[in-house]
């Protein structure tokens, strides 16, 4: 049997971007939720409980770019110009979260700033990246092997809606990892704000689920005729399934519950996003096999997935073991 | 026309103006890493507190360092396509699969680990404390490798195919692709300049505690004899090093090696060395050139009377920007050779045993403290802007290039960079210049003010790991 190199990587790269988006996705929501929580003991141990792992979750971020130029050159040389605006707000973002990580026990009297570059990094890279899905999902003009629209194409009220989505979303898993990680008082008002985030999140997933279809033909037919449509019935049921897991677990479930249903919530979104595009990497305009790398450049690098890639979780698991547990405030690690 | 230039030489500058700032901190992680490693494997293996003070005092400013790396870093992953599109998609297919690896091979295992170097030393012991550090360090090698071996392959392209209908480079044969013809000499050249830039700074910062006093403290002292052997070692190599390089640009890129020499005009008997001078592209000649007759085809083909075509062979809209390129590499060389001087100084110093008095070197070792980072800088403007006008190298101009983008909004994000760059940058390098003030032994409560310190370092307490793990600072 002749192995599709193309949809084997099209999974890959979905699976990096996935893994990116719960990953980063998490500590970007302890950022977000950062304003909630003045006390700056309180803000010590939320830094404290992403600060070992930040980096590695934004690897995966990198796989995802460099991985897509490797693969899908086309796709990237035409989704990146397109969404030119809101990636570029979205790399200086991530600089302003990225060193408030170190900067921030550099200095006393200075350490709100860096307090407010960690919550305003947090937020308008979840914003940006938000707006580019949306973008993204809105479909983008090519021509001759380039991005063909404007420069503010990018920007409609779905690209909005996108964004805040993602911003309830990534506060949700932010919120669902505090309940792990943390104990006390902290916990509880992490709990809430779990609850007020799921909500927030469901709302902005039915909303979006709901405008998808009417924003081009393709996705109405997808979402709406056979086979695809059985996902269209069981996707909401799944979805409600696993919030009320949440939601139960947030009263009475052991910890990490929360959590790993809200991971359940966004592999759910994400398949969606999936199922949409196939057989399109950029919605209607370059397919997986138009916008694939010759064979040569697919097999050679695919090599380096298989055998990397599981090693890589291995050691990214024993990282995360290493510094399991709830997040003791005095043991210092700063 | 103009609209389209004006995008280009404003994406161009953005690149060179994101890729600087980034380089800076890869050259020197990578030699604080290997150094970090040393320092730590000295510890376990003398139990010398000496060691874990100096392993603590630059652990910090490594993971500062470090931190401001991985954020230009991501930048420069993502400029190839927003900038770079064209490039991004004729290219891909070669140079996308070696930054993958990188990926892959080197910056989930320096990112995976990290973590436990910096915060995880009790929670693992000490055994995969040392594990985890000697990972960080392999994989700022490993990234050197894969980031070099296509920045080469942009230079000496090799191993592959063109597609007519597509446009795009594919790849036929792997083994020439990573280890084309400029490949093993760039990174050798690379690896030796982070290693110096390193070794610099550090001798640099004993060397500003010895004239502010210091000099009596043996972790002082135990910094500027590590720095000061590792430059008499690396600065030697370094020198040779480049030479091979620069050899084998003249055989690949000739046109380079021409605006680094400044030599507009052939010499078919004998090419002098033109030590300074005024080059001038549009009267295609150096004024007031300094030359020594002869010596350039000496140092480049061994022979003092070896013919060395001139930039008059090379069509005038194929030449490099020489004035940029003739200055920057007179920069580099001339850094070089201080930094030999610095080797020698300090080696005739610990003969005559006045490497911890003589003020006189300690003075130089701190002016040339920072001198690695200016001769990097140095030395990739002279090999990139040397390479213009292509991206690579005599298959695809710069000006064919660039994405689509229009000249504002290029502007725009150039602008933005600046600002944020300068801005946040700026305040890190002014945190660990604090930082490399303090003495390795001072209180710790006094070098950082986290609110999680309970209370001071003594050397040698009671039960170290405990103890020690709650100050040490990342």
């Amino acid at each position: 049997m002749e192995l599709d190199l193309p949809f084997i990587w099209a999974g890959i790269i979905a699976f990096a971007v996935w893994a990116y988006v719960v990953m980063d996705g998490f500590d970007l929501g302890v950022g977000i939720l950062f304003p909630l929580y003045p006390e700056k003991h309180d803000r010590d141990v939320m830094m404290n409980s992403v600060a070992p792992i930040w980096d590695g979750n934004e690897t995966w971020l990198v796989l995802g770019g460099g991985g897509l130029m490797a693969v899908f050159p086309l796709a990237y040389a035409t989704i990146l110009p397109a969404l030119y605006a809101p990636l570029i707000v979205m790399l200086l973002a991530l600089v302003f979260r990225g060193v408030a990580f170190e900067f921030r026990w550099r200095t006393e009297t200075g350490s709100r700033r860096w307090d407010v570059a960690f919550f305003g990094g947090s937020l308008v890279a979840t914003f940006s990246q938000g707006i580019a899905l949306g973008a993204l999902v809105q479909g983008i003009e090519v021509e001759n092997r380039a991005y063909a629209g404007g420069w503010w194409d990018w920007l409609t009220p779905f690209s909005l809606a996108t964004g805040c989505a993602l911003v309830l979303g990534y506060a949700l898993l932010g919120a669902s990892w505090l309940v792990l990680k943390t104990d006390g008082v902290l916990r509880m008002e992490a709990q809430n704000h779990a609850r007020l985030a799921l909500f927030g999140t469901l709302g902005a997933m039915a909303v979006v689920s709901l405008w998808t279809p009417f924003l081009h033909y393709d996705y109405l037919d997808r979402w709406f005729h056979w086979p695809t449509v059985g996902f269209s019935v069981v996707v909401p049921l799944l979805v409600a399934g696993i919030a009320l897991l949440l939601w139960r677990g947030l009263t009475h479930g052991p910890d990490w519950q929360p959590f790993v249903c809200a991971l359940g919530l966004f592999a759910l979104g994400f398949a969606g996003v999936g199922i949409s595009f196939y057989p399109h990497i950029v919605p209607f305009a370059l397919t997986i096999e138009e916008a694939a790398a010759p064979a040569e450049s697919l097999g050679f690098l695919l090599w380096g997935a298989v055998v990397l890639i599981p090693i890589i979780l291995i050691y990214t698991g024993y990282a995360y073991w290493v510094f399991r547990g709830k997040i003791d405030p005095e043991e210092g690690y700063h | 026309m103009f609209e389209s230039f004006d995008a280009t030489l404003l994406a161009r500058i953005q690149f060179a103006f994101t890729v600087s700032f980034h380089i800076v901190f890869p050259a020197f992680t990578i030699g604080l890493a290997s150094y970090l490693a040393v320092l730590l494997a000295l510890y376990l293996k003398t139990g010398n507190w000496v060691y874990e003070k100096l392993f603590d005092f630059w652990k910090t400013i490594f993971a500062i360092s470090f931190a401001m790396g991985v954020v230009s870093g991501i930048v420069m992953s993502y400029q190839f396509g927003t900038n770079w599109s064209v490039f991004s998609d004729r290219a891909g297919p070669v140079i996308g699969p070696l930054m993958g690896y990188e990926v892959l091979t080197a910056f989930f295992l320096e990112a995976g680990f990290l973590g436990i170097m910096l915060f995880g030393r009790h929670r693992v012991g000490p055994g995969l404390h040392m594990f985890a550090t000697l990972m960080v360090a392999i994989g700022t090698l490993i990234s050197a490798t894969w980031i070099l071996s296509a920045n080469s392959w942009m230079h000496t392209p090799d191993g592959f195919a063109l597609n007519e209908s597509t446009g795009q480079f594919v790849p036929v044969d792997w083994w020439k692709i990573i280890f084309n013809p400029s490949f093993p000499y760039r990174l050798l050249h690379m690896v030796l300049a982070a290693y110096l830039t390193t070794a610099l700074v550090v001798g640099g910062v004993a060397a500003y505690h010895f004239l502010r006093g210091g000099g009596q403290r043996p972790e002082v002292r135990r910094m500027f004899a590590m720095a000061m052997a590792m430059i008499v070692a690396v600065a030697p190599l370094q020198i040779v090093a480049g030479d091979m390089h620069g050899l084998n640009t003249l055989e690949h890129q000739p046109a380079k090696v021409m605006a680094m020499e400044g030599h507009f005009q052939s010499h078919p008997d004998g090419a002098p060395l033109i030590l300074f001078g005024l080059p001038d592209r549009d009267a295609q000649t150096v004024h007031y050139a300094l030359e020594i007759p002869k010596l350039s085809s000496l140092i480049l083909k061994h022979d003092l009377n070896a013919p060395l075509a001139g930039l008059d062979t090379i069509p005038r809209d194929q030449q490099p920007p020489v004035e940029i390129v003739f200055w920057s590499f007179r920069i580099m060389v001339t850094l070089g050779m201080a930094m030999l001087a610095l080797g020698g100084w300090a080696l005739y110093a610990r003969l005559r045993g006045r490497l911890y008095e003589s003020r006189g070197l300690h003075r130089f070792a701190l002016v040339m403290g920072p001198m690695g980072f200016v001769a990097v800088l140095a030395g990739w403007v002279t090999t990139e802007v040397g390479r213009q006008p292509w991206t690579v190298y005599g298959q695809m101009l710069t000006a064919e290039s660039v994405a689509p983008i229009s000249a504002p909004a290029v502007a725009a994000s150039l602008i933005a960079f600046i600002v944020v760059y300068f801005a946040i940058f700026g305040t890190g390098v002014g945190y660990i210049l604090r930082l490399m003030k303090r003495l390795p032994t001072v209180d710790e409560d006094d070098m950082i003010d986290s609110p999680l310190r309970t209370h001071g370092i003594t050397p040698g307490p009671a039960n170290p790991d405990r103890v020690k793990e709650h100050h040490h600072g990342a």
